[in-house]
């Protein structure tokens, strides 16, 4: 058996890669962005939250956690339209992420608020602050710092995940492997550059996310 | 009026009753140092002052602020009375000067150039004004007990609970943290201790409660009750010492 490798058409075809890199990166910066954003919110509410919130933050996390991601994205793009809510292909790949991210992030970040000695908020109690308060300045960023390693890994897999939304024919990397490997019928190569570029993406995901870990938690803590 | 007032306070956890109905009153500038047997209240005392217990009866006030549990007159409560901590509970993540900052420019909404003059100040009060920019792992149980002090005096409290505040230090580390509460007795400021530090309760205390049992078993000065005590109960107490 022999293969003749082809990379002619990435001649061509270039435009159509870097369209889907783009892509794929705008959904994992608004993805992880808003989804943490997200999560933190649902983490405070089902860890310090009041009594009412809790039972419906609870059914979101375990309906989102206990579902494929496809049909996750399958139910905002096909399903909700028929509720009235219209969007395109791109804002339903964006919203499924989120939900999804923020799924797996509350449960994350409450691990890392319950780890939080209950002294820092009596601390904070003391000095008059408020529990929103407390929370806010004295509790999230300490416990942020402590899961941080587990969050990025959870959005780099969420990052990998994204190739699902060429499902619904948004146009990311995955989306544009697919269509120049219909035109040229080069799978292999097709398929094999943007594996490589996945590869790339994601360890520079980790480094930007370990450079954001440094940025927002000045220090090492000890404890 | 006195300054603190602490009318037939009662305090369970679930069938424990821990707190048997305390009165005490408490006038500016006095020195009160609670002592007793582990188990026998002191910090439930302490804690429910400032409203991080709930108490089931009786009433607690400081400066005529009432101790309510709804957020409002819990806040009202706080900004009159500080609290320093056996643990410390500097906030990590922040310097020192960070911490002294952070709840006058969270609650008292201080610009932050007035806040970081307010933190210079107080760090040098205890003495570390040079370690505004460390971080609370940066800093030995003396010195982090000290951030603890002047983070609670920034918010200029007109009274101070300290629980133990010395129990978690290394022994040669002791002195330095007395030395300034000994200080802030001298400069009037009202203090309520919970402490082990006999000698200390002796020297710098306008009064000694001992607690036994839930009760204030035996209230009065230093003299009386050190080398003159009424009850069994607290002879026993400092005989075990
Ligand atoms: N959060 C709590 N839940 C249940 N029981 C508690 C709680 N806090 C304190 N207690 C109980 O209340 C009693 C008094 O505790 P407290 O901490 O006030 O004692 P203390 O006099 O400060 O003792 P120590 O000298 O050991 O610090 C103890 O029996 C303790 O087990
Ligand atoms: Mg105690």
């Amino acid at each position: 058996m022999k293969y003749v490798f082809d990379f002619a058409w990435l001649g061509q075809y270039w435009p159509v890669l870097l369209k889907g890199i783009g892509i794929t990166i705008e959904l994992i910066a608004v993805g992880a962005v808003l989804g943490v954003a997200l999560g933190i919110f649902c983490a405070w509410a089902r860890a310090l939250g009041p009594g009412w919130l809790r039972p419906a933050i609870t059914a979101y996390v375990e309906l989102i956690r206990n579902t494929p991601f496809l049909i996750q994205l399958f139910f905002i793009f096909f399903g909700l339209p028929s509720l009235g809510l219209q969007m395109s292909e791109l804002q339903a790949a964006n919203l499924a992420m989120i939900v999804n991210l923020g799924a797996y992030s509350c449960e994350i970040i409450r691990a890392g608020i319950q780890a939080t000695p209950r002294g820092q908020f009596e601390a904070g109690a003391s000095l008059a602050m408020s529990p929103i308060q407390t929370f806010r300045y004295v509790i999230l960023v300490p416990s942020l710092q402590r899961i941080w390693p587990a969050l990025s890994s959870q959005i780099v897999i969420v990052m990998l995940g994204s190739a699902v939304v060429s499902q619904i024919a948004a146009e990311d990397l995955t989306f544009a492997a697919n269509f120049i490997q219909s035109r040229t019928f080069r799978a292999f190569e097709a398929y094999f550059v943007s594996t490589a570029i996945y590869l790339l993406l994601a360890i520079a995901l980790r480094q930007v996310l370990a450079a954001a870990g440094l940025l927002i938690f000045p220090r090492r803590m000890r404890r | 009026m006195s300054l603190i007032e602490i009318t037939e306070v009662r305090k369970s956890f679930g069938a424990n009753e821990v707190l048997k109905g305390i009165n005490l009153d408490v006038e500016p500038g006095e020195v009160i140092a609670i002592i007793g047997k582990s188990g026998s209240g002191k910090s439930t005392l302490l804690r429910c002052i400032n409203g991080l217990e709930n108490i089931d009866s009786g009433s607690i006030s400081v400066a005529g602020a009432q101790l309510q549990p709804d957020e409002i007159h819990l806040k009202a409560l706080r900004l009159k009375v500080g609290m320093i901590f056996q643990q410390f509970n500097l906030f990590p993540h922040l310097t020192a000067g960070g911490n002294v900052m952070l709840s006058q420019m969270v609650v008292k909404k201080t610009a932050k150039p007035e806040a970081e003059a307010m933190a210079h100040k107080m760090l040098e009060r205890v003495g570390l004004a040079h370690k505004f920019d460390a971080y609370p792992d940066e800093l030995s149980g003396g010195q982090q007990q000290r951030v603890a002090i002047a983070r609670a005096l920034a918010m200029q409290p007109i009274a101070l609970l300290c629980d133990e505040i010395t129990s978690a230090l290394d022994p040669e580390l002791v002195s330095e943290v007395l030395a300034v509460v000994r200080e802030l007795a001298a400069e009037g400021m009202t203090l309520l201790m919970v402490t082990h530090e006999m000698k200390f309760a002796r020297d710098v205390c306008s009064r000694v409660v001992f607690m036994h049992q839930g009760r204030a078993h035996e209230i009065g000065p230093p003299d009386a009750v050190f080398s003159n005590p009424k009850t069994p109960e607290l002879k026993q107490f400092l005989g075990m010492l």
